[in-house]
């Protein structure tokens, strides 16, 4: 697994307080982990602040499974 | 009781009578406070009046980039924004019928708009924090009505509607947003009043009196106290029963 999935798999699993196994490549934020639509702001603003990148908002509304995010993150740093 | 130690708060319109009170009540509970306002004088002299835990912070709230800007110096000058006090407010007063455009938009981008941009610019920090308290200063008039004030009134009613939406949506990260609503009070403002004029007033007001700033800050104190954690999108109103809502 990548450096960028790893640190965005630290960030779920502490932001969502989820078992690590269940943060999948198509884990959904909302319907498969429990987070709230305050959590995905939360999530996307962790994740500018850990790869020093900004997220746009029309950008942030695709970022809906753990792989979304590390895919995005992934071409944006 | 409402132990403010280790709070920062920033108080807009600090330079006036009842932001000035706002300010000294959460100082002297513990906090540490960031005054904003137009006028520098004022603010400056009442930090030297407080104390080290003053930052004066001015700030022209109808200059959208000062307003940009504010919640950051805050950050700066105090290391976070935990209490956000909406004080400042402007009136343009007028006759519905003869009221201009910028008489309206004026007072909506000082009272409403500033309030909506400080909040967002203090929620993030606040949302880390798992703790925050916003408390937008409304009106009487907010609830019901004053000729000559429909675009204060609008906007007052505004920051209500307001709180209460972003109350709900923030609740579960521990930041309560609620609205304080002063009736008439004894200030720069209303010390113009000819005695006739107040005594008309007053027959309004079954207290029988004007109030005083400190009523308004103790207010404003108990809603940004950790007591007050279960209390959001709540409106107190603090006016000598002129209106019981």
């Amino acid at each position: 697994m990548s450096d960028v999935a790893d640190r965005v798999k630290k960030i779920v699993v502490e932001h969502l307080g989820v078992e690590e196994d269940k943060v999948a490549e198509n884990a959904s934020f909302i319907d498969d982990l429990g987070a709230d639509s305050l959590d995905t702001v939360e999530l996307v603003m962790a994740f500018e602040e850990e790869f020093g990148i900004e997220i746009p908002d029309d950008a942030a509304e695709t970022i809906q499974t753990f792989g979304d995010a590390v895919k995005f993150i992934s071409e944006a740093s | 009781m409402f132990d403010l130690t280790g709070k920062n708060a920033l108080v807009t319109g600090a330079s006036g009578g009842i932001g000035g009170d706002i300010a000294r009540a959460l100082y002297d509970a513990g906090a540490t406070v960031g005054l904003s306002g137009t006028r520098v004088e004022p603010l400056q002299a009442l930090a030297d009046s407080l104390g080290d835990r003053a930052h004066v912070l001015p700030c022209n709230l109808s200059d959208p980039e000062a307003v940009e800007a504010l919640p950051k110096q805050a950050v700066e000058a105090m290391g976070s924004v935990d209490i956000l006090v909406n004080n400042a407010g402007i009136t343009r007063d007028n006759l519905f019928m003869r009221m201009s455009d910028e008489e309206w938009q004026s007072v909506i981008d000082v009272n409403m708009t500033a309030t909506m941009k400080l909040c967002k610019g203090v929620i993030r920090g606040m949302m880390k924090a798992r703790w925050g308290r916003i408390v937008n200063v409304s009106s009487v008039v907010a609830a019901i009505g004053n000729p000559g004030q429909a675009n204060y009134a609008a906007s007052k009613a505004g920051m209500i509607g307001f709180s209460k939406a972003l109350a709900h949506e923030v609740a579960t990260r521990g930041i309560t947003v609620n609205a304080v609503a002063p009736g008439f009070i004894t200030t720069a403002m209303t010390e113009k009043l000819t005695d006739e004029q107040k005594k008309g007033l007053l027959l309004k007001v079954p207290a029988g009196r004007m109030g005083d700033p400190q009523e308004i800050a103790a207010a404003v104190l108990y809603l940004a106290s950790p007591e007050a954690g279960y209390v959001t999108g709540s409106t107190l109103h603090v006016n000598g029963g002129m209106a019981m809502l």
